[in-house]
């Protein structure tokens, strides 16, 4: 079983709404550095970064076991457990696991949908597999 | 395993309580030390003034402070005044900066009579210090068994009665969780530090230091091995040291500038991740990779440091216990939030020999210390026996270092006749006979037959092998790898004369931790006048001592560099990573120092600790010599082993024509000059160290660094 946050860079006007509903949602604020996905214009192209759920290399290094995969397929964060090492944001392949400067735990995007739900140009999609 | 428990706990009698006020950590430091007497069950908090942190920084640093002012110039390692203590330092217990979990152990050694340092991963100095104690300090000797609970989350500190734990490590280490974790989660909360029984006869005592592995489901250790700290602790009544933290985060410390420890530590685990993979594999192997290459550069001890290679090193390489034994893609760190993870772990490793046979276990390493002692230097070229070895010195309480390389020079004394059967009991001491080795082991741990006079270590097998068997005096001292009492750490130094000024002027006795030189004096040339060599001799075991004040691991100071670093002015010094440690300890203390004040930082501590030397009768001159085995061939069957490089030296740097001369000719010219080596180097270090050319800090250099006190100048003023 596996649950993401699929992404359409051909269809992404790299608006930003997707970032403010991340962040609002889990920070309480528009910020796009409290953002579980990056939106980054780049050479003509859009570059959007978010958790795939597939490769886990994070769940593997936690020292604490903070990081767990869900019956979704989820790679979930247990912040309670997290003690900031920031491990996990050094071994990502693709940089989608966040953290902002001060901030006491990293973070990631849950494949909860909101994102994709206000995305103006369904450049997001949750999908399920298996 | 609960009928046990109900049995252990029954034996439990609190001998004193004491609590204390729960405060939260202050930018790295809690300006407090906890001092516990287990001979009158006193227990009391002693506050860190201004002027003890800024002069002894912490760590190391606090425990040469408290062991100076707790024993006396006449103390022994076994009188009761002699403390153990441990510490971590400021930086110490940080989530985010690789290697920041050390804990430093000071006390006065069985081996050598003067102030030994041992620092050691695992949970406990960490947790100590976020129990609200920059230190701890155990005074006394118990009449019978203790342990002493440190319970960081409710603010108390128990003297408990123990008479039915285990001794040996692996054993009591679980029942230490068993008995005080209040269910499966609060098991990580949890840990200790234990000897084993080896520690209760040998003086080569080694403590551990235990960390709960949740993935695993067990308790894993790293060893303070060095000087017999398990012997003093042993011989002080002690099981074990408890502590329980379970309010772990990222902001333990306190730090004055959270963002900086967080970049600082998240550029380096980024280094980490990218590079460690073409650079020294620690986090697959671990330090087991300096195998091979030291055998590459005929540097791995072998045969008693006779050579430097070996025909059958391929077996006991790093690729053989990575594909044999140790588990794969688990990032076992000694502490958390270190990337570089280089404590391995064999699983189920079945044993095949002493009490615990038959048993599947955890072993902790190898590290590359254990593999040249306890292989190649004893002539043992087979993993498995080399895993067993470490295993059992670990849970015995016995330091892999000092059993290997006395091992190596008993077995040079059975190769010349100086032991046979008789005088062993019956132990045929071969090169390479796992066997006798690991009976030699079990008869330490049970105090019996010559594992009792070998468990002493080297100095003193060389006085009962003189006394009772008539050996050569001279001959021992010749390859008896010690100096200062203590036994060698694992690499050959006779071509680089720089390390050995390395061995023979670290405080403690002959431990690499304080100076590294061989690859930049013997390979790549960066340090060829006396001169050159006595900076680095100041510079690097200044430097390292550093790592020892803030409870850092060396490790990830050059076992990793960044990719541009041969680049730089001095790669040698890795100058990124140094900027990192500044930057580290400003964000944490919010003090504002500079990589020289760093430098000075350690320059007091190290002065203070020569001065100690000098205070307990072994810090002079004389007590800095080392054992020809270290400088060069002592036999002709070395010298002709290494014939065309010696001979090659004989001609370019002694000015003499070998031609026509006899190999024991050779090895005595060869001896003369390189002696003669060693002691202008001696010269050139001293002076450049602020010292006499006796060895002592001059007074004006004590006053400069801001530690002469008059304790201090008491001491120095009777040798100028």
């Amino acid at each position: 079983m596996a649950k993401y946050l699929k992404t359409y860079p051909e269809k992404c006007s790299a608006c930003g709404t997707c970032m403010d509903v991340c962040s609002e949602t889990f920070f309480k604020e528009k910020n796009p550095l409290k953002s579980a996905i990056k939106i980054e214009p780049k050479d003509g192209r859009v570059l959007m970064t978010v958790c795939d759920q597939t490769c886990r290399l994070c769940v593997d290094e936690c020292p604490v076991q903070a990081l767990t995969v869900n019956s979704a397929g989820v790679v979930l964060l247990n912040k309670n457990k997290c003690i900031g090492c920031l491990a996990c944001v050094s071994v990502c392949p693709i940089n989608a696991m966040m953290w902002f400067e001060g901030g006491q735990t990293p973070f990631k995007c849950i494949a909860c949908g909101k994102c994709a739900e206000a995305c103006p140009e369904q450049a997001l999609e949750i999908v399920e597999e298996g | 395993m609960t009928q046990d428990l109900n049995k252990i706990k029954s034996g439990h009698k609190i001998l004193k309580e004491w609590s204390y006020e729960l405060k939260p950590v202050d930018k790295g430091y809690n300006m407090r030390t906890l001092y516990v007497n287990i001979s009158d069950n006193t227990v009391a908090e002693k506050a860190v003034s201004e002027e003890m942190k800024m002069t002894f920084t912490g760590g190391k640093g606090f425990g040469m402070k408290l062991l100076w002012d707790g024993v006396k110039p006449e103390t022994k390692w076994n009188d009761p005044e002699n403390e153990i203590c441990i510490a971590t330092g400021p930086i110490g217990g940080n989530t985010n900066y690789p290697g920041s979990g050390k804990s430093l152990v000071v006390s006065l050694s069985p081996l050598t009579g003067i102030p030994i340092d041992s620092n050691v991963g695992g949970y406990f100095g960490p947790y100590l210090k976020f129990a609200g104690f920059d230190a701890m300090e155990i005074q006394g000797k118990a009449d019978k068994d203790v342990i002493v609970y440190i319970d960081g989350d409710e603010g108390k500190v128990q003297i408990i009665e123990a008479p039915y734990e285990a001794v040996d490590s692996h054993v009591i280490g679980e029942q230490i969780i068993d008995l005080f974790a209040k269910n499966e989660e609060d098991k990580i909360n949890i840990s200790s530090v234990s000897a084993g029984t080896g520690s209760d006869h040998a003086w080569i005592g080694c403590l551990n230091f235990s960390m709960w592995d949740k993935r695993r489901q067990g308790v894993r250790f790293k060893q303070a091995g060095r000087g017999g700290i398990g012997t003093v602790f042993r011989n002080k009544r002690i099981k074990a040291l408890v502590v329980r933290f379970s309010n772990l985060s990222g902001v333990s410390n306190n730090p004055a500038d959270i963002a900086t420890v967080q970049k600082t530590g998240l550029k380096l685990h980024k280094e980490i991740i990218a590079l460690d993979d073409q650079q020294c594999r620690m986090r697959k192997v671990g330090t087991a990779h300096l195998s091979e290459i030291m055998n590459e550069y005929d540097l791995l001890p072998t045969l008693n440091y006779k050579y430097g290679s070996h025909k059958d090193a391929p077996k006991i390489s790093s690729d053989v216990f990575y594909n044999e034994f140790l588990s794969k893609g688990k990032p076992d760190g000694c502490w958390y939030g270190c990337t570089m993870a280089c404590a391995k772990v064999a699983e189920d490793f079945e044993l095949k020999t002493g009490p615990y046979k038959g048993q599947k276990v955890l072993v902790d390493g190898p590290e590359y210390e254990t593999i040249g002692g306890c292989g190649s230097n004893v002539g043992i070229f087979d993993a498995r026996d080399i895993l067993e070895i470490n295993f059992y010195c670990d849970t015995y309480g016995l330091d892999t270092i000092s059993f290997g390389t006395m091992t190596a020079f008993i077995m040079e004394c059975w190769e010349n006749g100086i032991l046979d059967k008789e005088k062993t009991g019956g132990l045929d001491f071969t090169w390479g006979n796992s066997d006798s080795v690991l009976e030699l082991l079990h008869q330490i741990s049970r105090g019996e037959g010559f594992g009792k006079i070998a468990g002493k270590g080297i100095r003193e097998m060389k006085n009962y092998f003189e006394k009772h068997f008539g050996a050569d005096r001279k001959f021992m001292d010749d390859i008896g790898m010690e100096a200062k009492g203590l036994e060698y750490s694992e690499y050959v130094t006779k071509e680089s004369l720089a390390m050995q000024g390395g061995y023979g002027l670290a405080l403690k006795g002959p431990q690499h931790d304080e100076a590294w030189l061989i690859f930049m004096d013997m390979v790549q040339g960066l340090i060829p006048t006396f001169e050159d060599k006595a900076e680095a001799l100041h510079y690097f075991p200044m430097f390292r001592t550093w790592f020892g004040l803030q409870g850092l691991c060396k490790l990830p100071w050059n076992d990793i560099e960044p990719a541009d670093n041969a680049q730089t002015s001095e790669p040698a010094k890795v100058p990124e990573h140094v900027q990192n440690y500044v930057d580290l300890f400003n964000a944490i203390t919010g003090q504002h120092i500079d990589k020289e004040e760093l430098i000075l930082q350690s320059e007091r501590v190290y002065n203070f600790q020569r001065v100690f030397n000098i205070r307990m009768g072994k810090g002079l001159r004389e007590h800095d010599s080392i054992p020809y085995r270290s400088v060069g061939p002592v036999t002709v069957e070395e010298y002709e082993s290494r014939a065309e490089r010696y001979d090659k030296q004989l001609k370019e740097k002694v000015g003499i024509d070998p031609s026509g001369m006899s190999s024991e000719e050779k090895v005595k010219v060869m001896r003369e000059y390189r002696e003669d080596q060693y002691e202008k180097l001696i010269d050139a270090v001293y002076e450049r160290r602020g010292w006499t050319k006796n060895g002592v800090p001059k007074p004006e250099h004590l006053k400069k660094l801001g530690i002469a006190f008059d304790d201090v100048l008491d001491v120095v003023n009777k040798h100028l």
